[in-house]
């Protein structure tokens, strides 16, 4: 009802990315994927840096591209609407980077070089993934389990304003 | 969820189809039913890893073996629908309306009701979600429309979009409220690059502007607009006069900069206005407004920086558990998903990488231990060097004001002698502050806390500044007083000789009055210190600009532009680009603001001038520092609440407000300018008020408020309450250090708890080995071994441990759960089993006593 607006919208902009991919009409539930190249370079997603993430954890083959359901869930957790569990959720899958279901090292490595364009020193970012780890690591096991991901961003107090907003 | 419904009937605009079918095959009964639910718990089983390649699978699977393809993909969301809402299959579908079946109806269609609406919260995927959703829907729509309870469906729909749009209202809101801060962006630019310290200067500023502006209505709208309004006009009287001898000189373009001539006689300072009580239609009493502006100016002050101060603090206590996640935070949450924009994305890279560095800088200074007593030493010795360098600055201000004074007594004085007052203290405000900082190096504090004594040294330095100032003041207007009291004779003389001289000429009627210009001044002390302070005020106002002009931005030109022709690397070497002078920008704002409050009561127009400079620095610092600087070497993160800024800005207040208070209280008005002439003290206007304007028996009121009698126990009340008030702040500050500890010890307990956990249980278990062999029962060392098997965790082998022993044939009372519920047999069984999974079991036994039952309960504790 009230948001078929939202969702016809959404087509529309899922459809002019690749106007001659996507077919205008669903009633036939055809098969089409957008790869991921198109999708990143959507404005909202531009200048993110963790673009790359975001499209793979939420593509169904893991690999970025992207059907039109993929896409609308993409959006619809993406949305200020979605709880914050949800978002907590596809947080974890998108800083999760070899999707092992822990972050690691060289998650944290890769979220910091990404996150500062690499510009801090090679002890600057040993120092601070071995703090991130001895904060948020509640069982001793040397990396982020999605229990000590929830545990410690559900305490952040900007992560609803800051984290997957659009 | 709305849409994802919507989306469904986008996306299958044969939906109907589908409910219809489905309908039919939801009453086609519980054979299919159960098929379909172990094809859930099947897929149940699976997990959720990967949904949607299961459902395929299984969507094949189930191809084969049945023929039809529609109710093959109904019968399949079916039994999703059972796998997630975990309701029973075969009841749902009979429509006979028996009571129990309606009341399980209506159970399932809320349990439906409630999957729909906690949709979105479960991370499926889409195509799961969708026919979910469906299958829930349908569900709902078919069986609420029997039970009758559709209607309550469109107020929900209507609730749910009102709180959606009110949502989205409030963020627009904030939104607009964010975008209504003025100069945020700016901030935000300069805090990316130079870090939160540089920022919290600007931040600074920004609110001293703020403050300023309701400085300069409160004294534009009640004293300066009524003036020019309602007063009389330029040239009506003496006061609003340029003099005679002036009058050459009083349009030059000099004035401009010195302020003499129509400046000094215009409403902007104090000698122009009037002492007539009431002006204008309005009968608007103008002096007793002037009296009130004044006051006021500093009362709104007091109240705003105190008020800024405990808001501060509150603040800084309000989120008191920040720094466990410090880092996991700035990882993880600082990215800004809304941006989009390139330069705001470049700036919000730079600023995560500066207040990563900022975070670094602390945690290495946390972790810092050195040589202690080294760094002691240093540090007594640095501020020993300081204290010398203060006192002997303070020593030479003096000895100069003392030799000024003498030399002001004497003719023919050098220009040297004339101004050595001033070319000292420029000197000391040079070389001082470096001075300080290289003295400062010795102590190696964290930067936040350098800049704490930093300010507070060149504060202390900067106070002689003023002293010396206030009391070139002092005697200044001491001289006027003495001078008025001549003049003011020679006006009454010059006046009575007019009059008889035009009594004189035999004239009858008035004499023609005397041009206002012509009629002999006092020298109206008050001005003169009006003039003083905007003077000051406008020489620190260029000073600054050239300052920055010369000392950043030229020498930023000439070190980039040079350096290509140099025989040494410019920017890496010696000039380099200039850094950001956080404390001298700071203590310039504050003694300027101290120079506002005080000579705003003088010059009402100075506050002006101060608006104006406010907010033409702030963008020229702001693009200088954008231009010309380059951060520190070592960026630190400001401290949360600016409070140290406002502390120097209330000692600054208070200062400010003692000379003023001692000349409205104690030094006689001008008799010939200013709206209080003609009265004792300044403060005699309100008085004048009361008596003339109010009933007589507030005037009673009046008099016996103002009654020492009363003002003293008044006082001892106030100091009495503050007391209290204070011990009450600090027990509940104790209180909160103390919770805040205990949170720490929690977490830091779970965490160990957690961490131990894998080492604790093979040690419990060793600790049973040891312990059973020492009993020598029969039946034991089976048990045991029983245990060490199946007992991964805590929990369950005591469970497990009950079910066993009745299994053996012996009754057992080990473990605790036994003990609860003891076999009829306890008393014969030998109690040795009783300390099995206590910690410590072997407590008692040692003293050789017969252990009871009632040990059994409480973990062996020696009760006899």
């Amino acid at each position: 009802f009230f948001f078929f607006l939202l969702v016809y919208r959404l087509h529309g902009r899922y459809h002019e990315m690749a106007p001659n991919v996507v077919p205008m009409d669903y009633t036939k539930d055809p098969d089409v994927k957008l790869p991921m190249q198109l999708i990143i370079n959507m404005p909202e997603l531009k200048e993110n840096p963790f673009k790359e993430r975001i499209v793979e954890s939420f593509s169904e083959d893991g690999e970025g591209s992207l059907s039109f359901n993929d896409f609308v869930d993409m959006f619809s957790v993406l949305s200020e609407m979605a709880p914050r569990e949800l978002k907590a959720i596809y947080a974890f899958k998108i800083y999760d980077f070899n999707t092992d279901n822990f972050i690691c090292k060289s998650d944290l490595e890769k979220t910091l070089n990404k996150l500062t364009r690499e510009e801090l020193t090679a002890e600057e970012i040993t120092l601070v993934c071995e703090k991130v780890i001895e904060e948020a690591d509640m069982d001793g096991d040397g990396k982020l389990g999605f229990a000590d991901f929830e545990n410690m961003i559900s305490k952040a107090p900007d992560f609803l304003r800051y984290c997957l907003k659009k | 969820e709305k849409d994802k419904e919507d989306e469904s009937k986008e996306e299958n605009s044969s939906s109907q189809q589908n409910r219809a079918s489905r309908r039919k095959s939801l009453q086609k009964k519980p054979g299919d039913g159960k098929k379909a639910g172990e094809e859930g718990s099947r897929q149940r089983e699976r997990g959720k890893k990967a949904p949607t390649k299961d459902q395929k699978e299984s969507e094949n699977k189930e191809r084969k073996t049945n023929k039809k393809g529609k109710e093959e993909e109904n019968k399949q969301k079916k039994d999703r629908k059972n796998s997630t809402s975990s309701a029973s299959s075969n009841s749902s579908d009979e429509e006979s309306l028996s009571e129990e079946e309606l009341a399980m109806l209506m159970e399932q269609v809320e349990q439906k009701k409630k999957l729909i609406s906690t949709m979105r919260n479960k991370p499926w995927r889409m195509v799961k979600k969708l026919s979910v959703l469906r299958e829930a829907q349908a569900f709902v729509e078919k069986f609420e429309g029997a039970l009758g309870k559709g209607k309550g469906k469109k107020l929900y729909a209507y609730k749910m979009m009102m709180a959606k749009k009110w949502v989205k209202f409030k963020r627009d809101f904030d939104n607009f409220k964010t975008q209504c801060i003025p100069w945020e962006m700016k901030i935000k630019e300069v805090e990316s690059h130079f870090g939160s310290s540089v920022a919290s200067y600007f931040i600074f500023l920004r609110w001293m502007y703020g403050v300023n502006l309701v400085l300069f209505g409160l004294i534009f709208g009640l004293v300066i607009i009524p003036e020019v309004l309602m007063g009389m006009p330029y040239g009506s009287m003496p006061r609003k006069t340029v003099p005679r001898a002036e009058q050459a000189t009083a349009m030059d373009f000099s004035v401009l900069w010195d302020f003499e001539g129509y400046i000094k006689y215009s409403a902007l300072f104090y000698g122009y206005y009037n002492n007539q009580r009431t002006i204008g239609w309005l009968k608007y009493r103008l002096p007793m407004a002037y009296f009130m502006v004044g006051i006021s100016v500093f009362g709104y002050s007091l109240m705003v920086v105190i008020r800024s101060m405990a808001r501060n603090a509150n603040e800084s206590t309000a989120d008191g558990d920040d720094d466990n996640f410090v880092f996991s935070w700035k990882m993880f949450t600082s990215w800004d998903y809304l941006i989009g924009n390139p330069e705001t994305a470049d700036n919000k890279f730079a600023s995560i990488t500066t207040s990563f560095k900022e975070s670094i800088v602390d945690e290495q200074e946390s972790n810092k231990d050195e040589n202690i007593h080294l760094r002691r030493f240093l540090r007594v010795l640095a501020n020993v060097l300081i204290i010398c360098c203060l006192c002997g600055s303070g020593y030479l201000i003096y000895f100069v004001v003392k030799r000024s004074q003498t030399f002001s007594k004497m003719q023919n004085v050098g220009w040297y002698e004339r101004n050595e007052v001033e070319i000292v203290m420029s000197l000391l405000g040079m070389f001082c502050p470096p001075l300080f900082e290289t003295i400062a190096a010795l102590e190696n504090y964290h930067p936040r806390i350098g800049l704490k004594w930093q300010l507070g040294r060149i504060f202390a330095l900067f106070l002689g500044n003023l002293y010396t100032f206030l009391l070139a003041l002092m005697d200044d207007v001491n001289e006027k007083l003495a001078e008025e009291d001549v003049v003011k004779n020679i006006t009454r003389w010059t006046l009575l000789g007019h009059h008889n001289s035009s009594v004189e000429n035999g004239s009858t009627a008035t004499p023609p009055p005397l041009d206002p210009a012509d009629v002999p001044r006092g020298p109206c002390w008050e001005t003169t210190v009006g003039i003083e302070f905007v003077r000051l005020t406008v020489s620190d106002i260029l000073v600054t600009y050239i300052t920055i002009l010369v000392g950043d931005f030229i020498r930023a030109c000439f070190v980039r532009f040079v350096n290509y022709c140099w025989c040494w690397d410019l920017e890496a070497g010696f000039p380099s680009y200039a850094e950001f002078d956080i404390s001298g920008n700071v203590l310039g704002l504050v003694f300027n603001q101290g120079m506002i409050w005080m000579g705003s009561f003088y010059a009402p127009g100075l506050v002006g001038v101060n608006v104006l400079r406010l907010l033409t620095s702030m963008y020229f610092q702001c693009w200088a520092v954008m231009s010309s600087n380059v951060p520190h070497e070592r960026v630190f993160k400001a401290s949360k609440s600016n409070n140290f800024y406002m502390g120097l800005l209330l000692l600054i207040l208070f200062l400010s407000l003692l000379p003023v208070a001692y000349t409205i209280m104690s030094l006689p008005p001008s008799f010939d300018c200013g709206p209080f002439s003609g009265k004792k003290r300044m403060y005699e206007v309100i008085q004048e008020t009361i008596e003339l304007d109010f009933p007589l028996f507030v005037a009673k009121i009046f008099s016996y408020v103002a009654n020492p009698g009363l003002i003293i126990p008044a006082i001892l009340l106030m100091v009495l309450a503050i007391y209290y008030l204070n011990a009450v702040a600090e027990a509940y500050q104790r209180a909160n250090t103390e919770l805040k500890k205990k949170m720490q010890m929690q977490r830091e307990e779970e965490k160990n708890k957690r961490n131990n956990k894998a080492s604790t249980n093979p040690m419990l278990q060793d600790l049973e080995d040891l312990l059973t062999p020492g009993t020598k029962s029969e039946s034991h060392p089976k048990q045991a071994e029983d245990k060490k098997t199946e007992s991964p965790t805590r929990t369950s082998p005591v469970g497990k441990h009950r079910k066993a022993a009745p299994l053996n044939g012996i009754p057992m009372t080990g473990g605790r759960g036994a003990a609860f519920t003891p076999p009829p047999h306890m008393f014969m069984r030998q109690p040795p089993t009783l300390g099995v999974w206590a910690p410590y079991p072997g407590q008692p036994r040692p003293r050789g006593h017969p252990p009871g039952p009632v040990l059994g309960r409480g973990r062996g504790q020696p009760r006899y």
